[in-house]
Order: structure tokens, then C-alpha cells, then sequence
């Protein structure tokens, strides 16, 4: 397994191959499997992903009740501040994590809580651009393969790094993965992946009622449109002035000082708020 | 860690721990006993009590109790399916001695009122552990395959069983041996890498001192 954005990229470069398929070949090796099942297996997280987006149903409610029906809203073409493709990016963040917060079935990427960050780029832009799953299956080895070294040299958990660590790491992965859709460099997707995690670094994980949902859905839009910001940036030429690797270690050592209140214990920042003590309270009656 | 930690599993919300992990829990307390449940009780520890309703912890141990896997869709009405099913439950909270903040303590019992009490933890990303069986310390992932063995602690039993799995090439991964006392219980837990024959597994069920043998099949699923 890669634990350097800089070797994933020396590899690729050196034996002239896709990002994607140095980071195929490596887990092929890694697991002892065939291409044609590794790849299979990727496809069907590919198509949950769009199952549940299919799935999602406005009428549904969180068991908080806190939360359900806010994804339909975001559908229309609005008062015309958003383009419909942004739009259309934030409606699926929204729906993603609401299918989540209401117990149906999605595809944690990397964790649950962060679960609409990558769906919420990534089929607005099979739509808009008609790329075939296939193409949209690359651009899940380029983002498992970002996703891999963020947890190896920081964390993918909100309980260890905050959520930088879920929502951020997530953005990450998808910002690399939209410029790999794109025919961008495989440089370009560490510039894309290091200033979406430069973004979001120290981000609290401050679940209201420990449940994954106040902020935790709106947070799915910031990690998306992030995403789509850093990637049309490094797209554009512009470059991350820290590189990758050290911006992923920066996030690993300001998640391991932040303290315990805000790494998805419930007992700092909104959680803490008096809202957010009387949703707790609410939710232990029950 | 491969890329499949990273991206996936697919599942039922909300929470990988909360939930996933919840039903694996449930799904290998079943598998422990060997058959489907008719009752069990539960004692939710730590975090798993304290925010466990609003993730469906107690919805997901259920299901998993039942046999679903984390991503059947049907997760949200394991209480009515569990009725259908004649599985009749009790949750607690309480606090299990040194357990993991998300653990739980599962006694099953079958219609045959064979019984197991199984406690283990739920550690993130979908994974578990447990940690106890019948209250003997059994420290495993499920994630390996893993043979169990309750037995009388005396000279050679141990010999018996590693004898037979190196005759049938099975390369032990790890092993673990705990006992009450000189000559009491005693359990042994082997992880392998390669699958163990059933009819190894049943030699060994035939043999004289062992009182319990169970094997969960993991690996090599995809």
C-alpha cells in the first residue's frame, strides 16, 4: 500500500501508467486478487452509490427527527445564485447524507458520516460530462488511492483527527478524483487533494447528540463544493504551495491536538451549544 | 489496510461503528451459536448506550442477530422481522468490566436452549472485535477464520489440534490459549489463513475433552 502521495505519483510517472492504475496494480498486490475482481468490486460501489441516490425519498425523517426532506429542496433551478450543476452538487451531498442519517443504504468513502462527498461530485459530473461507469470507476482507485495515504499518515476518523478526518479527507479524495476525470496530471490531483485538505484543516467534529447528523450533512456540501473549487484550481495551474504529503501530516498532528470535546465525543462546539444540549436531552428521554 | 477501508463498505446508516459493526456483532453472536436465536438479552456499554438508539445500534445488533449482513436494506424493521421470527429480546444498559466504550454483552439462546454470552466491542470503520465467550477471555477479529475450542485443560490437547490442522495445511495465523485453573476449563482460539476442512472440523468434535468446537468460515469471500 502507498503511504506517500510522492512515491503513488514517482510510480506512474516512471512506468508511464494512469494514476488509477498504479493504484489498481497495487492493490491487486496488496490483496492477492484478480484486476477483473478488483475492478468488479469497485463498480458495484460505484453503482450503490447510485442507488442511493436513487433511493432518497424527501418524506423520510432522521430518528431525531432533525433532519430529512432537505436534499428535494435543493432540486429546481433556484433564485439563480448557483449554476444548476452546482446546484445539482449540493442536492445530492444533501440527499446522500440524508439516506444515511435515515438508516438506508450507502457507501461509506471513506467513512459514513462523509458518505455524500464523492457521490455529490461525481454523478452531477457523469451527467454533465456522459462519462461511462467505467471512467467513473478510474476515478474511485484515484481517490481510495489519496484516501489510503491520508489514513496512513493522519486519520480517517472524526474520533482520532476531527472531521477533517471524515469530511475533509473525503474532499480530499474527491478533489484529486475530479481532476483525474477531467485528464488532469497526476500532479495536478495532489495540488487539487492538498489545498481541499489545506481548507478544512482543525475542523471540528461536533456531532449534536453524538448523531451523524447536524452538521454533519451540511458539511457533505462544504467537503463537495470544496472539492469542485480545489479541482477546478489545480486544473486552472494553480498549485498547492505545500506539498501533499506535508499538508496530510499537518492535518495528522492538528487532529491529534485537538482536544477530546471536538473529535465526535458530542461535547463541544454545536453539540455543545444550548440547541444542542436540549437535542441530547430530548434524545436520552426517548 | 487496503482500499477497500477506504472506500466502502456498503451500508445501512447512519454510523460504521454504530451501526455496521452493531450488526456484525449481532450476525457473529449468531454464528457462535450455531443456529437462530429464539431469545437474548442485552447489555449496551459506554457510547453504545449513551447515543445507541439515534444510530440504530439496538435496530442493527438485532438484525444481525437474525443473520443480515450490514447492508440489507431491511436493518430498519429488524424488531418486527425479529417478531415474525420468534426472537424475543431485552436491552439494558450496564456497565461491562474493562470493555471498549462501544461494547456490548449478547446472551442467545436456540430452541434447544443451547446458550452462548458473547461480549465484543465495535472499533470503527465496521470492524469488531470480540473479547469474551461464556465469560473465558477470546480475544478475535471474525475477520480471519477462526476455530474455538472449549476444552479440559490437561497434557497434549493442544498438540492434538495443532497436529491435525498442520496434517490438513492449514497455516495458523495466531492462537491464543486462556484456562480457569490447572486441569479446568479451558479455551483455545486458533485464526487461520487457509479454511479448515469440515471434516477436520468434525474430528476434532469427535475427539474425547472437547466439549465445545465452533468454526467460523471468513475468509476469501468477495
Amino acid at each position: 500500500m502507498f503511504n506517500s502521495v510522492d512515491t503513488m505519483i514517482q510510480v506512474a510517472l516512471r512506468e508511464e501508467k494512469p494514476l488509477w492504475r498504479v493504484i489498481l496494480e497495487d492493490d491487486l498486490k496488496d490483496r492477492g486478487k484478480t484486476e477483473k475482481s478488483s475492478r468488479a468490486k469497485m463498480l458495484m460501489l460505484w453503482q450503490a452509490m447510485g442507488a442511493a441516490e436513487r433511493d432518497y425519498d424527501p418524506s423520510r425523517r432522521s430518528p431525531s427527527g432533525l433532519v430529512g426532506g432537505e436534499g428535494a429542496k435543493m432540486t429546481g433551478d433556484g433564485v439563480g445564485l448557483c449554476s444548476p450543476f452546482l446546484r445539482d452538487i449540493i442536492s445530492t451531498a444533501l440527499k446522500m447524507g440524508e439516506c444515511n442519517a435515515c438508516m438506508r443504504r450507502i457507501v461509506a468513502a471513506p467513512t459514513a458520516g462523509s458518505c455524500g462527498v464523492l457521490p455529490a461530485v461525481l454523478l452531477p459530473i457523469q451527467r454533465k460530462f456522459g462519462f461511462d461507469d467505467d471512467r467513473m470507476t478510474q476515478a474511485l482507485y484515484v481517490a481510495a488511492g489519496f484516501g489510503q495515504v491520508i489514513a496512513a499518515r493522519a486519520s480517517i476518523a472524526g474520533a482520532e483527527g476531527g472531521c477533517q478526518a471524515e469530511v475533509g479527507a473525503a474532499s480530499g479524495m474527491a478533489a484529486a478524483a475530479i481532476v483525474a476525470l477531467l485528464d488532469g496530471s497526476p500532479h495536478q490531483m495532489a495540488h487539487a487533494c492538498a489545498m481541499a485538505l489545506s481548507n478544512v484543516l482543525g475542523l471540528a467534529c461536533d456531532p449534536v447528540a453524538g448523531l451523524v447528523e447536524v452538521p454533519c450533512i451540511k458539511r457533505n456540501v462544504m467537503g463537495a463544493t470544496n472539492a469542485l473549487a480545489c479541482a477546478e484550481m489545480a486544473l486552472s495551474g494553480l498549485e498547492s504551495q505545500i506539498p501533499c504529503d506535508e499538508v496530510i501530516d499537518a492535518m495528522g498532528a492538528v487532529g491529534a491536538s485537538l482536544p477530546a470535546a471536538l473529535r465526535e465525543t458530542g461535547e463541544g462546539g454545536l453539540a455543545a451549544t444550548p440547541t444542542g444540549r436540549r437535542v441530547a436531552e430530548f434524545m436520552r428521554g426517548r | 489496510m487496503t482500499i477497500f477501508d477506504i472506500m466502502g463498505p456498503t451500508m445501512v446508516g447512519p454510523s460504521s461503528s454504530h451501526t455496521a459493526g452493531a450488526v456484525r456483532i449481532g450476525l457473529i453472536t449468531r454464528r457462535l451459536l450455531g443456529s437462530q436465536p429464539i431469545g437474548a438479552e442485552l447489555t449496551l456499554h459506554g457510547s453504545f448506550a449513551a447515543t445507541g438508539s439515534g444510530h440504530g445500534t439496538d435496530r442493527a445488533l438485532i438484525a444481525g442477530l437474525l443473520g443480515m449482513e450490514p447492508d440489507d436494506p431491511r436493518i430498519p424493521q429488524s424488531y418486527e422481522l425479529a417478531e415474525e421470527e420468534n426472537l424475543t429480546f431485552r436491552f439494558c444498559n450496564g456497565v461491562l468490566k474493562d470493555a471498549h466504550p462501544n461494547s456490548v454483552q449478547i446472551r442467545a439462546m436456540d430452541r434447544d436452549f443451547k446458550r452462548i454470552t458473547v461480549v465484543a466491542a465495535s472499533l470503527g470503520g465496521g470492524r469488531i472485535k470480540v473479547t469474551s465467550i461464556d465469560g473465558l477471555p477470546a480475544v478475535f477479529s471474525a475477520e480471519k477464520n477462526t476455530l474455538i475450542i472449549r476444552h479440559q485443560d490437561r497434557v497434549g490437547q493442544v498438540a492434538v489440534i495443532v497436529d491435525l490442522l498442520s496434517a490438513c495445511n492449514v497455516n495458523i495465523a495466531s492462537m491464543q490459549l486462556f484456562r480457569t485453573a490447572r486441569g479446568g476449563e479451558a479455551i483455545l482460539i486458533i485464526e487461520s489463513d487457509d479454511p479448515i476442512a469440515p471434516a477436520a472440523v468434525e474430528i476434532i468434535r469427535q475427539r474425547d475433552g472437547f466439549e465445545r468446537v465452533i468454526y467460523l468460515e471468513t475468509g476469501g469471500a468477495e
